[in-house]
Formats: structure tokens, C-alpha cells, sequence
């Protein structure tokens, strides 16, 4: 049942971004001053935005492992956490690609660039501290603890770096911009397409992660005998 | 062998404290121990001293101490200085309490984990503190920077980001106490969070050392510090217990 | 009176791994419990979930009517584990001073002079942990343990590692403290010491509760008897 949920969404998940790519390569006409590159704000910014719902769910998985000791919870934190790094990291390099293309540069230290560095940086060293503890309780537990820790510093990190000047450019999509209505919905359903493989992704990783666990008890159970 | 004598029983249960006496005490009775026991060795103030020079004096081949360019990033600079020689320091806090097991005694013992947090976050400030007002003056001669112009609002900034430093730091320094590479994985964690907290430090840092008044766009800063350190304080105090019994 | 110790349906699970399972354990004031089983049977673990150092995954642990978390229960327990729990750095008498005032006792400096003098640490009570002999330093974790006088003593292995004057030490305290009413729970590779000292037994085996019951005078005469009776094959 569960694995033709997941079957079923990710095929879905694929025929959206198939009649995304279709309508923002072929039928989409290039961008006045920025030409063809522009494009790539259709993936730039649903990225973002799935890394924050990730996010979202990360604090809310690691919440629910400290209050109810169910290990499955913790699965769900590191399965969102990276699936939600590898969006961030799609969100940094397509940036950087249309960066190189509009500004001619890879990279800036502007405040936006900056801050989803530092947030996919504080979500990498949740990874790395998961790596460096054995025992699945106790590494459930500190992980948690620094997930919401983490957490908390994404918006003070993305406040303060502002106040920095900002040479990216302000948000086209919800920010007065004047692209076509049909942008939109193509941006929206891209948004939710990303969500969807999100989804699915999460899960795939969610049942490693249980497999896994499973494997270190059964590793620990011959230790015993 | 002694002799042990049976003697009556004393009654060393005294009448519940209230929170409010018991807690500042408990808090001074840590600190106190760990002064004490690192003032005995001085292993991580020497250690975070010496480092703090050796990257004052690797600084100043990066650029020319002589210029006027030099001090625009001043703030910068002794920043990243306190906040290398800061994790010295913070690595300790815990490791301190890993030989014999001592941990567990402080965790039996009837003080709650924010207690533990606060005594040891306490310690730690001082210690930082100490390097950093060392530090500080040996900068000034070492860069021609006139730190001394605004002494006090520069004084307040380096307590409430020190603050700052001490309590990520002393939280994830009980995170990573017993895990492995303890020494690479702290510095790892704690310099992304403490990004906000330091980039404050270095903006007003700069400015005051520039001869500038605590003023206009700087307060706006001073808020970010005081917001960074009372949130964190309070994250770390309600979650210290759940970090020390895992 | 309230149990000494109420272990209710206590699990711990390292990951999916039970390291205990469902175990159901109690101690009358005044006994003293010995929990016996081979390594990794789970006895440091049940022990530290009973000081309150670790969360047990299910089920409750109570001390004296309350959790070992609350400030009250931990100032009546007091925790003997593998290390000496005092701090190398700090003298003799600072470290029991310093656990003294952690403690609330209302005369840290006297009762940490006491028991000094009563461990033969007294001629050295200015000098460094860290300066001190092995059977010194465990005679000072005794100490440490014994401070504040609790009702509940927690012992990991309390024989293992021991010379024997402290060795000694321990055991003269132990009767003395059995002989007040106090209540120990202790667990131990060293049957034939600690079977003199216990009235109730539990044999643990792969995290569960194989045997429980009084010591018998066949146990005292025969160590071996109850992993023969109830152990494992």
C-alpha cells in the first residue's frame, strides 16, 4: 500500500516537472533583458522553498523524538535533513550558474548567497554529528538538540546577514513583480512537483534509515549471544 | 585501618530551598570549581592565549599592519582571533569532567542541568573573558589600533558576544563530550550558529575602534546581540537537562 | 514506606536493540540488592537508569516514591560507578567540600573533614587528587559517595578495581550503613563479597530478570548457585 502511495506520487511528481520542463523551454519565450537564462528561476526559487519546508518538518520530527522516544521520528529528521540539503544545494547552484550568466560571476557575498550557505552549512554539521556518534539513542537525542538549535538560527542568520547590502534581486515571483499569470502557475506547480519528489525521496530515505536501524540492533543482538 | 565508628544519624536533608537561593548558588559553587581546577593547571587559558598570538602574528603577514586598510577590518580581525582561542577554552569545559567519570558525580548530584549549564557557561565567560582582555591590548600595540577611545561600550560588546560564544559553546561542548573527534567536531558546529553573534561583534568592533559613538546603525546591532544571547540562553537552559541525561 | 527502589516495566533500547527488557525490580528499605549477570547482561545500564543518568525507553523507575530526576530523590541516592568521580585538579578535601555544598549539606567543611578522617585521608587532605595512589584516590571516591549520607547507595562493580584496605573500607561501611537502615542496590562480578553483603539477589541475563529472590544459605555456600539454577546455559 505504502510503497503505491509512493510509486503513485513520485509518478506524478515526474509527469509535473515534464509538463514544466515542456512549457518553460519550449513554449515559454525568452525573458526581455535577461535572455534564456532566466529560466532557471523556476527551479531556483521552488528549491528554496521545499529546503524551508524541510526544514520545517526537521524541527518538527526532532521535537516529536524528544517528546515521545519514538525512533521513527529521528529517521524522519535525518531523512527531511538531507533530502531538504540536497534542495538548498540545487537552490546555491543554480544561483551561482545564473549568477555567472547575469552578474559574470560564480559567486557574491551578498546577503542572500551568504545566508543560504551559512543554513545549508548548520544543516551539514547535523550530518556530520550523526556521523560521529555510535549508538542510535544517544545520537537520536544530541541530534535532535542541535536541529533545534540550528533551527533557531536560521532566521536570526537571514536577518543579520540583510543588513548587509544586498545585491541579489528582490523577490520577482511574490514581490510586485510583472511576470504573466501562466509563470506563475508554472512556478507554483514546480513548487509542488519539488515538494512531491521531496516526499518520495524522504520516504525512500525514511525506510533506509529504519533498515539501518534494524541492522545495527540485529549486529548488536549477535554481539550479545 | 580506621576505626569507623556507628554514630547517630544526622539529619543532612536541611528544609527545601526555594529555587530562587539554591539555583545562584548552585551556579557559584560550579563556576567555582571549575576556576579553581583550571587556575591548578591553566592548561586551556595558556593554550588559547598562545594561539590567540600565533594567529595575531599570521594576521599580519596576510596584510600590512600598517595600513589604514588594516583598521577598517579590525573588528573583524580580533574576532576571529577571540573565536579560535575561544574553542580552546570551550573544548575543556566538558573533556574537563571525562577523567574519572566526574561527570556522572555532577549529574547524581541535586542540581538541575541548567544549573550545570550556567555554572559552567560562567566559567567559561571568565576564562574567555580573561584571554580576551589579554588579547586586547597586545592587538592594539600590534596593529596601532586605538581600542581604548570607547573602552566601555567596547568593553559591553566583547561581554555580551563572549555571552554569546560561552553559551553555544558550552552547550555543544556537552553535545560532542562523548562523541568521537570531539576537538574537530566542536569548532564544526559552533561557528555556523555563532555567525550572527559574530558578525554584530566584528560591525561594532570596527566602529568603536574607529573612535565612533555607540550610536544610529550601531544600536540596531547591539539589539541583534542582546535578541542572539537571550534566545540562545534560554534554548540552552531549557534543553540542557535533555543533553545531560540522554 | 515507599520502596527504596521501584524499577516498573523498564525498557531501554539502544536503537531497535533492547538492552533491557520489561524489568520488573524492587528493594525494601534497608536491603541490599545485589544485580549479578555476566557483561553486557545490562546491569551498568540498569544501574545508571536508576541514578537517573539515563532515560529508560519505557516503563518507570522510582526512588524512594519519586523520579530520579527530582532533586529530592538524588539527595537521598548516592552513585558509586567505574570511574572515582572526583576531580584531579581540585585537593581532597576542595572536592568534598565542593560535593558538600552541591549537596545542601548545612556544614559542607565538617562533614567533608569527617569523612576524611573516617576514610584515613586526613593527613592528606590539602594535597592533589591527581598526586595520590590508587587505593587513596578510591578511598576519596568513597568518601565522595558516602558525603552526604544517602539512603539509597548505587554501586557499579563497588569491588572491582580495589585494594584492598579499600576494599575493606567499603565493606565496614557498607555493614554500618545496612546496619542504619539504609537500602543498597550494587552490581558485581565479586559474588562471594558482595553475597555476604546482599539479602535479596537478581540474576540478569541478556537484559531480562532470570531470578529474583532473597539470598539463601545455599547461595552463601555455593556463589556459583543461582547462574547455576537460573543462568543461561
Amino acid at each position: 500500500m505504502r510503497e503505491k502511495l509512493l510509486y503513485a506520487l513520485g509518478i506524478i511528481a515526474a509527469l509535473l516537472i515534464a509538463r514544466n520542463l515542456f512549457h518553460i523551454f519550449l513554449r515559454f519565450p525568452d525573458e526581455a533583458s535577461q535572455g534564456a537564462i532566466f529560466r532557471i528561476i523556476f527551479f531556483h526559487v521552488p528549491a528554496a522553498m521545499a529546503a524551508f519546508v524541510g526544514a520545517l518538518v526537521a524541527l518538527g520530527a526532532s521535537i516529536g523524538w524528544l517528546t515521545t522516544r519514538r525512533m521513527r521520528f529521528d529517521s524522519l529528521a535525518v531523512a527531511v535533513t538531507e533530502v531538504s540539503l540536497a534542495f538548498l544545494a540545487a537552490n546555491l547552484i543554480t544561483g551561482s550558474i545564473w549568477g555567472r550568466i547575469i552578474w559574470g560571476i560564480w559567486w557574491t557575498w551578498d546577503a542572500r548567497l551568504t545566508s543560504a550557505l551559512v543554513c545549508w552549512l548548520l544543516y551539514a554539521g547535523y550530518l556530520m554529528l550523526r556521523r560521529a556518534i555510535e549508538e542510535p539513542t544517544q545520537r537520536a537525542t544530541i541530534a535532535a538538540v542541535y536541529s533545534i538549535f540550528a533551527f533557531v538560527d536560521v532566521p536570526i542568520v537571514i536577518f543579520s546577514i540583510k543588513w548587509w547590502r544586498t545585491q541579489h534581486p528582490q523577490p520577482v515571483f511574490w514581490g510586485g513583480g510583472s511576470f504573466p499569470a501562466e509563470w506563475y502557475v508554472t512556478a507554483l506547480l514546480n513548487l509542488l512537483a519539488m515538494v512531491l519528489l521531496g516526499v518520495v525521496l524522504t520516504a525512500v530515505r525514511l525506510r533506509q534509515e529504519e533498515t539501518q536501524r534494524e541492522i545495527d540492533a540485529m549486529r548488536r543482538y549477535a554481539h550479545a549471544m | 585501618m580506621p576505626a569507623i565508628e556507628t554514630r547517630p544519624r544526622r539529619r543532612t536533608r536541611p528544609a527545601a530551598r526555594s529555587l530562587w537561593t539554591a539555583l545562584p548558588r548552585q551556579v557559584a559553587v560550579i563556576a567555582w570549581k571549575d576556576l579553581r581546577a583550571e587556575m591548578r593547571t591553566k592548561e586551556a587559558v595558556n593554550a588559547s592565549f598562545a594561539f590567540a598570538l600565533v594567529i595575531l602574528l599570521l594576521f599580519s603577514f596576510a596584510f600590512d599592519p600598517a595600513e589604514e586598510q588594516t583598521r577598517l577590518i579590525s573588528g573583524g580581525l580580533l574576532w576571529i582571533v577571540f573565536a579560535f582561542a575561544g574553542t580552546l577554552v570551550l573544548n575543556r569545559s566538558f573533556a574537563r569532567e571525562l577523567p574519572n567519570d566526574c561527570l556522572d558525580a555532577l549529574v547524581a548530584a541535586p542540581v538541575s542541568g541548567a544549573a550545570i549549564f550556567l555554572g559552567k557557561a560562567l566559567a567559561n565567560f571568565v576564562l574567555l573573558t580573561a584571554v580576551e582582555l589579554v588579547s586586547l591590548p597586545v592587538f592594539g600595540i600590534f596593529y596601532n589600533v586605538r581600542w581604548t577611545e570607547q573602552f566601555w561600550p567596547l568593553l559591553l560588546v566583547v561581554a555580551l558576544a563572549t555571552w554569546g560564544v560561552t553559551v553555544i559553546g558550552t552547550v555543544f561542548s556537552a553535545l560532542t563530550v562523548n562523541i568521537r573527534l570531539r576537538e574537530v567536531m566542536l569548532p564544526l558546529l559552533v561557528y555556523p550558529v555563532l555567525i550572527p553573534a559574530l558578525m554584530a561583534a566584528m560591525q561594532l568592533t570596527t566602529a568603536l575602534v574607529a573612535g565612533e559613538p555607540l550610536a544610529g546603525d550601531l544600536l540596531a546591532w547591539l539589539r541583534l546581540l542582546v535578541g542572539f544571547d537571550v534566545i540562545f540562553t534560554a534554548l540552552a537552559l531549557l534543553l540542557m537537562e535533555t543533553v545531560l541525561v540522554a | 514506606m515507599s520502596q527504596a527502589v521501584a524499577v516498573e516495566g523498564v525498557w531501554k533500547f539502544y536503537g531497535d536493540f533492547p538492552a533491557l527488557r520489561d524489568i520488573q525490580l524492587r528493594a525494601e528499605p534497608g536491603a541490599c540488592l545485589a544485580l549479578i549477570g555476566r557483561n553486557g547482561a545490562g546491569k551498568t545500564t540498569l544501574l545508571r537508569i536508576m541514578a537517573g543518568f539515563s532515560q529508560p525507553g519505557r516503563g518507570r523507575v522510582s526512588i524512594f516514591g519519586r523520579t530520579p530526576r527530582e532533586a529530592e530523590a538524588r539527595r537521598r541516592m548516592g552513585f558509586i560507578g567505574h570511574g572515582i568521580s572526583v576531580y584531579d585538579e581540585l585537593s581532597a578535601l576542595e572536592n568534598l567540600v565542593l560535593f558538600g555544598r552541591l549537596y545542601d549539606l548545612p556544614d559542607p567543611r565538617r562533614a567533608a573533614e569527617e569523612w576524611l578522617e573516617r576514610t584515613g585521608l586526613a593527613h592528606v587532605r590539602d594535597g592533589l587528587v591527581r598526586e595520590f595512589s590508587r587505593g587513596m584516590r578510591q578511598r576519596l571516591a568513597v568518601a565522595r559517595a558516602f558525603l552526604h549520607e544517602p539512603d539509597l547507595l548505587l554501586m557499579d562493580e563497588p569491588f572491582t578495581a580495589l585494594d584492598d584496605r579499600a576494599i575493606a573500607v567499603l565493606q565496614s561501611l557498607l555493614r554500618h550503613a545496612l546496619a542504619e537502615g539504609r537500602t543498597i542496590v550494587m552490581s558485581t562480578h565479586q559474588l562471594r563479597e558482595a553475597l555476604e553483603l546482599a539479602t535479596d539477589v537478581a540474576l540478569l541475563s541478556r537484559g531480562r530478570v532470570a531470578f529474583t529472590g532473597e539470598r539463601t544459605a545455599e547461595m552463601l555456600a555455593d556463589p556459583g548457585w543461582v547462574y547455576a539454577h537460573y543462568g543461561e546455559s
